[in-house]
């Protein structure tokens, strides 16, 4: 490594930060993607039954699903308002 | 067999049309009976990159509605020997692509003895996307130094990996990276994404990296694929890239900045 990489490092250039936000992305739209498909539908109909109960908007309830080895764990996210 | 090569991207403007009409030449320059098909339907420009405009009579959607046979819509290309040009149709809607229709257009290419056919896909991952991939065995996934180009590029690797003819059928579609407008100077200042970079995020298998040029535009301005410019480094970049698609172990150029030489420098300075 030269003096002026050295330099250069000491500020992350664009290509890096690009990089970065590359992997982050690609990652959670692969995660995505492994999905099954009834997942959209069955994170509405969650949002509709809690909605009965708490005002809560579409972006506070996030339903996963992780792949563990052999065994699968459905996740839910719900950010309840404050009182 | 003929084998099936969609050029395909997600993004617009990357280079899709621009690949297709160096490939489909660079295999026929190298004596492959050759088809160049433009699934842009509604937004046609490859028979503006292949200068074959103003010989368009039938299209890719009269054939597959049978207003036309293969043989009259196919244009037989000017600069090289076996190589033809299936021109997409500039007004009909796009869900004239059926499945079934464009089936019996590569198999009846199959059967004409064409051994490649280049599918030129549109943006997008609508329906002409899809129909341009669907009967791939080899993808070549376009892709340009940015973000949005390279997430866009790992989506529609998803895509071949699960929509797929081959997919369906528990096979793979041979995927390839074409990294074009690649400027290895801004590489080297930081302010692009290296083809490593690229490569390591898409883990996709690299066919070639063409690199920013202004023949390009030159190219397409007169209408001749930028292969045919033995002086372009694109061209030769291209040609690279096609000897590569035929199993030629070709080594990598213009990834690294080229570093002028102190005689060159001064040779310039005096000249
Ligand atoms: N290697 C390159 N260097 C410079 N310009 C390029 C290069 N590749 C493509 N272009 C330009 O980019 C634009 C879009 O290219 P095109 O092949 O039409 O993309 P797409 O089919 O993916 O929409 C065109 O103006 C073309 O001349
Ligand atoms: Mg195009």
């Amino acid at each position: 490594m030269s003096i002026f990489d050295y330099f250069r490092n000491n500020k992350k250039d664009s290509a890096s930060v690009a990089k970065e936000r590359l992997q982050i992305i690609v990652a959670h739209e692969r995660n995505q993607r492994n999905q099954p498909d009834y997942l959209p539908k069955l994170q509405q109909e969650l949002l509709e039954v809690i909605r009965k109960y708490v005002d809560v908007d579409q972006d506070q309830v996030e339903v996963a699903l992780d792949n563990n080895g052999n065994c699968s764990v459905l996740e839910l996210n719900i950010t309840l308002p404050d009182r | 067999m003929a084998r099936i090569i969609v050029v395909t991207s997600g993004k617009g403007g990357v280079g899709k049309t621009t690949t297709s009409a160096a490939i489909s030449s660079g295999l026929a320059l190298r004596g492959h009976k050759t088809a160049v098909i433009d699934f842009d339907i509604g937004l046609r420009n490859l028979d503006i990159v292949m200068n074959c405009e103003r010989r368009v009579v039938y299209d890719f959607v009269n054939v597959i509605n049978g207003d036309a046979n293969l043989r009259q819509a196919l244009i037989k290309d000017k600069r090289v020997e076996n190589l033809y040009i299936l021109p997409a149709s500039q007004t009909r809607d796009k869900d004239a692509l059926t499945v079934e229709g464009v089936e019996k257009v590569l198999t009846d290419l199959a059967a004409d003895g064409f051994e490649y056919i280049i599918c030129d896909s549109p943006a997008g991952i609508e329906h002409g996307a899809f129909m341009a991939l669907y009967f791939a065995d080899t993808a070549i996934v376009v892709a340009n130094p940015e973000v949005s180009s390279v997430r866009d590029s790992d989506r529609i690797l998803g895509i071949l990996q699960s929509k797929s003819r081959r997919a369906e059928n528990g096979e793979r579609v041979e995927e390839c990276l074409l990294l074009t407008r690649y400027n290895p100077e801004r590489v080297a200042k930081g302010e692009m994404l290296a083809v490593a970079d690229v490569e390591e995020i898409l883990a996709t298998k690299l066919l070639g990296v063409i690199p920013e040029s202004e023949t390009v535009l030159k190219a397409s301005n007169q209408g001749v694929p930028v292969i045919h410019d033995a002086t372009s480094t694109a061209g030769q970049a291209y040609t690279d890239a096609v000897a590569r698609l035929l199993g030629d172990d070709v080594e990598h150029r213009f990834i690294n900045m080229e570093h002028k030489g102190l005689f060159k420098r001064l040779f310039r300075r005096s000249a």
